[in-house]
């Protein structure tokens, strides 16, 4: 126990430095929102991975691969070719180009000056501030779960004590300092997922032996999610089921695609001087997600086959039925006491680097995006309102950890994920790439998106729409779509993810209303497509 | 298939390795690969919170 407080004591010591330094270095905007747009490619990938990588990718998702298996992989490959792959070179370029031109200093601000609107950053900006909380809640819970189990603090305490510590690092530290901070999160995280799985596969006789004991376990998945449709951890579910449309509509689709329109990722592309930086970024980016992704979910499905030969159960027994519960109980139970500690400040290291940077977009969407440009308040006004904004949104995530049921990690990041890419993707996408696509397309994809989304939670998928109850106040039915006959398509809709639907909407709409709606002049496109 | 249960997982598997290999080398042939130059310079427009106070 003094072990790993002693650990963390020294981590937080050398963080608060490179916090510092990033501080200190920090002298303009640009610095302070875009690091200067000057960020080395390693920190630059590393900070990439290390946001967008967090607690809730390793404890939430791990502990879903313990549920799901192998199947969880897809969502790996995803990270890797779309997260990092095309988000780079089909994103990252063409994002930092004309972020330059259009002196763009957050996501919205690029969305809102690429179409001339107001209304478009505002909204977007509010959309982030209002539902990012949900997402950083994931990434607190994961966390404060590892914490529990690892130094059996009481969760709450656990919530409010790393609720504080960042408070103090996001308040005071601009992009440049959680950048930095970042980089030496990334390298803690990939030093300790690479022990994981060596010792993993070690203690399973090897990577082949070990996948076979964990399929010869096929007979041990539980009843419950064999109706719904499990055949195994190595497996997978069978096509059509409940469970299959939940691991490849909300896990892989959802998240493996919502990922290119998470802003505080996007801006990441903007920090960067050239292109160089984002092909060396590829590189690095893609070795990353596959140690962080790739290992948490082989070694959240192994940890069935481990804890079955150490313990005679498998993991969600462990985890007393909490997948959140999964890898912590894991690495407590199994690895050596000295890796128990220096995971935990990995996990640490990740949490802090997604939550910071969730906290200063949550803000910088509140005070500059919604406030200082879509109502054109003072810009002195404004700075006030982005440390409200940051405080406001940490404060939510703390409500929304409180609140949130247990195993909803990898669901509460995947519902941000998706509501992000069907708001944003279509039109983001289309900014970059099409001349054609007009102020009143982006407008309707986005609210099209968005309200399809919000619709499709709060009526359709029945876990989201029976836990808000609006559903059943209105039509006195939990979703409207549980009523259906048992095993029909519109029964099955109720597991299909809003995305399915948001997303391709929001897509139909930008190019529909594209179509007969005013264009821009060609002076400012050939503005925005000045740096191509 | 390497022990695993199904095409469905052993696809995904090597996929995650290809994926991988795909960006490093990418990354590699492409390293010292700038692009066109920009056509603008980065603009030093607005202080950062702390410091414009300051200043003001």
């Amino acid at each position: 126990m003094l072990g790993k407080i002693l650990t963390i004591l020294i981590y937080l010591g050398i963080v608060s430095y490179l916090g510092y330094k990033g501080w200190k270095e920090t002298k303009l905007a640009p610095d302070y929102m875009l690091a200067g747009r000057e960020m080395n490619p390693l920190v630059m990938a590393f900070s990439y991975g290390a946001t967008f990588i967090s607690t809730s990718a390793i404890i939430g998702f791990g502990g879903a691969a313990g549920m799901f298996g192998f199947s969880l992989l897809w969502l790996t490959f995803a990270n890797i070719f779309v997260g990092v792959f095309l988000a780079m070179i089909l994103f990252g370029k063409r994002t930092r180009r004309m972020g330059l031109v259009l002196k763009s200093l957050t996501f919205p601000e690029l969305l809102g000056r690429r179409y001339d609107s107001r209304f478009i950053q505002g909204f977007a900006g509010l959309i982030i501030f209002i539902f990012i909380p949900v997402y950083s809640a994931a990434v607190l819970i994961g966390i404060s779960r590892m914490i529990e189990i690892s130094l059996h603090i009481p969760y709450d305490l656990t919530l409010i004590l790393v609720t504080l510590i960042l408070a103090v690092y996001v308040i005071t530290g601009g992009l440049k300092a959680v950048m930095y901070t970042d980089s030496f999160q990334g390298l803690i995280m990939v030093i300790m997922m690479v022990i994981l799985l060596l010792h993993t596969y070690s203690l399973l006789g090897g990577v082949i032996p070990g996948h076979q004991a964990l399929t010869d376990m096929a007979n041990l998945m539980p009843e419950k999610l064999q109706k719904g449709g499990m055949q195994g951890w190595t497996q997978g579910a069978s096509f059509g089921t409940p469970l299959w449309l939940t691991i490849y509509t909300t896990i892989v689709y959802g998240v493996g695609i919502g990922v290119l329109a998470q802003p505080q990722l996007a801006i990441r592309f903007m920090t960067v001087s050239s292109d160089r930086e984002l092909n060396r970024a590829i590189l690095y980016g893609g070795i990353f997600i596959l140690l962080m992704t790739g290992v948490a979910f082989i070694v959240g499905s192994l940890s069935n086959a481990v804890f079955y030969q150490l313990f005679d159960k498998i993991s969600i027994q462990m985890a007393k039925g909490n997948i959140d519960k999964i890898i912590p109980v894991y690495i407590e139970k199994v690895m050596p006491s000295w890796f128990a500690a220096l995971f935990l400040l990995a996990m640490f290291a990740a949490a802090m680097s997604t939550l910071s940077s969730q906290y200063h977009t949550g803000g910088t969407s509140l005070g500059r995006d919604f406030f200082e440009q879509a109502l054109r308040t003072s810009r002195k006004g404004s700075i006030t309102i982005t440390r409200v904004g940051v405080c406001a949104a940490i404060l939510a995530t703390l409500i929304w950890s409180w609140s949130l049921p247990p195993s909803i990690i990898a669901r509460a990041t995947a519902f941000f994920f998706g509501l992000c890419a069907a708001s944003f993707l279509p039109m983001y996408l289309f900014g970059l790439y099409w001349r054609g696509m007009t102020k009143a397309a982006a407008i309707s994809s986005m609210l099209g998106g968005f309200l399809t989304s919000m619709f499709w939670l709060v009526f359709m998928h029945k876990k989201e729409a029976a836990a808000l109850g609006i559903c059943k106040t209105l039509f006195g039915t939990a979703a409207l779509t549980a009523g259906a006959p048992k095993g029909s398509w519109a029964w099955l809709l109720q597991w299909v993810d809003p995305n399915v639907v948001a997303l391709p909407i929001a897509l139909v709409l930008a190019v529909l209303v594209s179509l007969f709606t005013q264009k821009y002049t060609r002076e400012h496109l050939d503005y925005c497509w000045s740096n191509f | 298939m390497l022990g695993l249960g199904s095409l469905e997982t052993a696809l995904a598997f090597w996929l995650c390795i290809v994926a991988t290999l795909i960006c490093i080398i990418y990354g590699a042939v492409n390293w010292n690969k700038e692009g066109t130059p920009d056509k603008v310079k980065s603009e030093k427009i607005v202080t950062p919170p702390g410091q414009q106070e300051k200043d003001q």
